[in-house]
């Protein structure tokens, strides 16, 4: 009886999905528990958070491709809405405008627009399936466009870069034409000395950190060189559970957040990171094969792009703590602790399985 | 058609679609690969260099700084030792604001001008330090006080720390020194000898007398703790700890009673006194008056009174035993007897007839002895104790000056005693090579005449007279003066004695060493130069006055009373006792103290008495009472 329910409640989420997941929300508490100093009450919190995103995943894979593709429109306006009203009345923390408060809770409308972006493009280019024109290209870069701009002037240059390369990818894998690719990259490598002048000033020292951090120890390159020694010291073996000295005796900043990267691979080394590594790549893996089979152009953008840009959260993490590139403020998939991303980045799975599944039960 | 149109390109999309998906599935994986690159790099290229970081992160090394030796006299009174205090010390690395922050503290606990002052200086000329003192020696209430509300002032910290101390303030401060906080200098000529590895920068070195001599004895060995720190800087756990090993402890041949009763009986006189053990070349009191507080360099000396002291006409600061040089005046004599007598010269009968003064050659330059009209018929014996100029201005003509040089030089004037602390100076005993490559001039028979009373070219320490006497008194002997007799283990207590290092022996005969000392016992008596002082001692006083000459006053009679107090004339005295078998040879110099018998041989009376009888000094019968033959 009980199995049965449990078959039913399962029915449209993938199998091989939910134990890579499983896996890594399992590793991630392990080493908040590390992170957090032994502390039960995050670990707690944590594992509050993982009910609520495994749930909101949950319903995400319920949802029917064709409803699923319905929301599509009216999620892009919301977020956009959303994204205005930061812009005028948001909260400012820390100098940033990322948050609006409706009363009942705070929401960051950026996390939103991860997901919707790449889900408004799949629309659209669903929608001229078979005719895909110039024009279409130019209409889908202005949908990433705005809410990019509106994103990186809160400013929160980690995730209009996040909702960009979302887009980005759901163009690519539409069929934007190679030339214009390579155009727009000779354009944008062109556009780099007026994107500088247009920074803040402290998105530039990220920049100028990352190229060398040694020009500023105990500033904006604290950061990098506490989690390079981290990674380092761990070797190939690892320290240990609980023995990382980086981060049990607090020189590593953000540890349980978005540095978890660095105690993971000071306490379980080299080993450990390639089991880490290659659990993603399954995840990411399992990703494009459901895209790959994906029944309508809608779910195999859908997938491909969510499959992307999971892909991109993982790298852009563990090459910031890696030191190959600048302090983004993004975090590790899964591990870092946090709910906000832990929904989107859930949502983004059960979107995936929801295509997976419903595969057989929509007629093309 | 259409539709096939449509289908067409479907079929087209999805090829499109999927032949895009494998690029980005290519993309991912040679992303990680390079992501896998950098982390295999990271963790097992340069592991070991950033291994070394992460315990150099980790693990604090604090330095134990060892208990350093202390210095005692020869009964175990103590000279320096330490002491444990608390200190207010500010760590300027940890401070945006330091003015902002030493008002804060001065609300709790007083910081005077002077703490002030003291901490500006060091903050300016060592800023590497950790931390820098703002206020030390603070009482217990000072200390609760402090703690109570110590976490509204960060950057501040009470440590315990050893202070040196020197209990006797002013006393023997030439001989024991002080230290001080290493300066750069100190650290780059620790570098040199290799012996930097036992300091930290913050550290305390000796800077002056047996503190910097001895400095490796008295230093020990520091020890260190390998302390976990957390990114706070707060201390976890101690991992390994290697103890300090403390310094050794210097027992003094001085007897400090002895130095204080030297020491006060200068009075208000600028001057010097060295008294040696004849026998062992032992210091036994080494007087340089003015002194100073050793005490105010410890903890970093007040600018305005460095200043005052530097400035002063009184040179409180100058080792007048090892640097001041002074001409031997007729200390000088007694040497050249022995001169005389061993280099044939002169016999004990052999005398002359004194008219009051000597005439060189026949052109009559002509040289005065002190006593105007003369002593009469003068022998050796007569000559020392009365002092005769003339007699010892012919004998200098006899010798000349190559024979005067080489014999008295075996006495070891003009020549650095090789004593166990630092900054001697030579002083000069005047030779014929000696003038011609200061002057470029060949030597006159009348600088030899000056040179024969101790005037001249001379200068001498009265460390090295001092000494010189202490050859005279031992029968020849000798030894490289020394004021360390044992160095004490603080481990193990076990002593190391500085044994008598025997630099020569003088040849002299017995016969010709009695003469010289009967008639410097005679000094000391009824007729003698320093009758007065002599006066009623229980032992065989052996003596010699002297005077040297601060300005040359031509023609002019040097009148004492006329003249200004920094431009009278030096009182020398050289003196042992018993004569027949001596325990003390001492010389004392008395800056502008006018004839030697006046001013300094009381002193040196007063050192003997003690010395041999116990006896504290008390004043001297009035002068009066006593019949004496003024001069030197």
């Amino acid at each position: 009886m009980i199995n049965r329910i449990l078959a039913y409640l399962g029915r449209h989420l993938d199998r091989q999905l939910m134990i890579l997941v499983s896996i890594l929300l399992v590793m991630g508490l392990l080493i908040l528990f590390s992170a957090s100093g032994a502390s039960v009450e995050r670990v707690a919190a944590q594992a509050g958070n993982i009910g609520v995103a495994l749930a909101i995943m949950w319903l995400a894979a319920n949802i029917p491709l064709h409803h699923l593709a319905s929301v599509a429109l009216p999620l892009y306006i919301v977020g956009l809405v959303l994204l205005v009203a930061v812009e005028l009345v948001g909260l400012e923390v820390n100098g940033a405008q990322r948050w609006l408060d409706l009363g009942f809770a705070r929401v960051q409308p950026s996390e939103l627009m991860k997901i919707a972006v790449p889900m408004m493009l799949a629309w659209y280019f669903d929608r001229y399936e078979a005719v895909l024109r110039f024009s279409n290209f130019i209409v889908a870069t202005i949908l990433v466009v705005i809410p990019v701009l509106l994103i990186a002037s809160q400013p929160d240059l980690g995730t209009s870069l996040l909702v960009a390369v979302a887009g980005f990818y759901v163009l690519f894998l539409a069929g934007l034409s190679m030339r214009l690719l390579i155009g727009t990259g000779v354009v944008g490598i062109a556009a780099l000395p007026f994107l500088w002048s247009a920074m803040h000033d402290y998105q530039r020292q990220r920049v100028m950190t990352l190229l060398d951090p040694m020009q500023d120890p105990l500033g904006a390159g604290y950061h990098t060189i506490q989690s390079t020694i981290a990674m380092g010291s761990g070797g190939v073996l690892g320290k240990g559970w609980l023995n990382g000295t980086q981060s049990h005796l607090e020189f590593l900043p953000e540890r349980s957040t978005d540095f978890i990267f660095a105690v993971f691979g000071e306490e379980f080394g080299l080993l450990g990171n390639l089991v880490l590594i290659l659990l993603f790549m399954l995840v990411i893996g399992r990703g494009l094969i459901i895209a790959a089979n994906a029944p309508t152009l809608f779910a195999r953008l859908l997938a491909g792009g969510v499959s992307l840009t999971f892909f991109t959260y993982v790298f852009v993490n563990m090459g910031m703590v890696g030191g190959l590139l600048p302090v983004v403020g993004v975090p590790l998939p899964l591990i870092s602790y946090g709910g906000t991303s832990l929904v989107t980045l859930l949502f983004g799975i059960g979107l995936l399985m929801s295509i997976r599944t419903h595969r057989r039960l929509v007629p093309t | 058609m259409r539709r096939t149109v449509e289908l067409r390109d479907h079929q087209r999309e999805l090829y499109v679609f999927q032949f895009r998906l494998t690029v980005a599935a290519i993309v991912v994986g040679v992303v990680f690969l390079v992501l896998f690159v950098r982390l295999f790099y990271l963790q097992v290229i340069q592991h070991d260099y950033y291994q070394l970081l992460a315990e150099q992160n980790r693990v604090n090394i604090v330095p134990v700084v060892p208990h350093r030796g202390v210095i005692l006299d020869r009964n175990g009174v103590t000279l320096a030792t330490n002491y444990a205090a608390y200190t207010l010390e500010i760590t300027p690395s940890e401070v945006s604001d330091v003015d902002a922050l030493i008002e804060q503290i001065s609300e709790l606990v007083e910081v005077t001008p002077k703490d002030l002052r003291r901490f500006r200086k060091m903050l300016d000329e060592e800023p590497d330090f950790s931390s820098i003192p703002i206020r030390t020696r603070l009482n217990d209430a000072e200390v609760a006080h402090f703690a109570v509300n110590r976490y509204r002032i960060p950057g501040a910290q009470i440590n315990a720390r050893l202070f040196r101390h020197y209990p006797n303030a002013e006393m023997a401060s030439h001989v024991v020194g002080y230290i001080g906080r290493l300066s750069e200098t100190d650290y780059k000529g620790l570098e040199r000898q290799g012996r930097a590895f036992n300091y930290t920068k913050s550290d305390y070195i000796g800077k002056v007398g047996l503190e910097q001599f001895y400095e490796q004895e008295l230093r020990g060995v520091t020890g260190y703790e390998h302390v976990e720190t957390d990114a706070n800087g707060h201390s976890i756990r101690t991992l390994r700890s290697i103890l300090p090993v403390s310094g050794n402890n210097l027992l003094l041949a001085m007897d400090v009673r002895l130095q204080q009763i030297a020491e006060e009986a200068f009075g208000d006189y600028r001057g010097s006194l060295v008294a040696i053990e004849p026998e062992t070349g032992g210091v036994l009191a080494f007087v340089s008056r003015p002194g100073f507080d050793s005490n105010l360099f410890v903890e970093g000396i007040d600018p305005a009174q460095w200043a005052a002291m530097n400035n002063s006409p009184d040179h409180p600061l100058n080792n007048r035993a090892l640097q001041g040089v002074y001409p031997p005046g007729s200390t000088f004599k007694p040497f050249m007897a022995l001169a005389g007598l061993e280099l044939g010269k002169r016999t004990a009968n052999y005398s002359i007839s004194d008219p009051g003064y000597f005439m060189l050659g026949g052109r009559g330059h002509v040289f005065r002895d002190w006593k105007a009209g003369g002593h009469g018929i003068v022998d050796m014996h007569k000559a020392i104790v009365e002092s005769c100029d003339t007699y010892f201005y012919e004998l200098a003509q006899d010798l000349g000056i190559d024979m005067i040089h080489d014999f008295i030089a075996q006495f070891g004037l003009g020549e650095r005693t090789g004593i166990d602390i630092a900054g001697e100076v030579s002083g000069l005993l005047p030779s014929r090579e000696w003038k011609e490559q200061r002057f470029n001039q060949r030597w006159f028979v009348g600088d030899t005449i000056s040179v024969g009373i101790g005037q001249g070219y001379n200068l001498v320490t009265p460390l090295q007279l001092a000494s010189a006497t202490a050859i005279l008194a031992n029968g020849g002997q000798v030894f490289r003066p020394h004021l360390v007799r044992h160095i004490q283990n603080a481990q193990t207590n076990e002593l190391k004695t500085v044994e008598p290092f025997p630099v020569a022996q003088v040849p002299l005969q017995p016969r010709h060493l009695d003469l010289v000392r009967e008639a410097m016992v005679d000094v000391t008596r009824p007729g003698g130069t320093a009758a007065w002082a002599g006066s009623g001692a229980k032992y065989a006083f052996a003596g010699k006055t002297g005077t040297a000459q601060v300005i040359g006053l031509k023609g002019q009679k040097y009148d004492e009373e006329a003249i200004d107090e920094r431009h009278r004339d030096h009182a020398l005295f050289i003196g042992f006792a018993p004569a027949e078998a001596p325990k003390i040879a001492l010389a004392v110099l008395v800056e502008n103290g006018g004839h030697g018998s006046s001013t300094a041989a009381p002193i040196a009376r007063k050192v003997i008495d003690y010395y041999l009888l116990g006896v504290e000094p008390k004043p001297l019968a009035p002068r009066a009472a006593v019949v004496e033959s003024e001069g030197d």
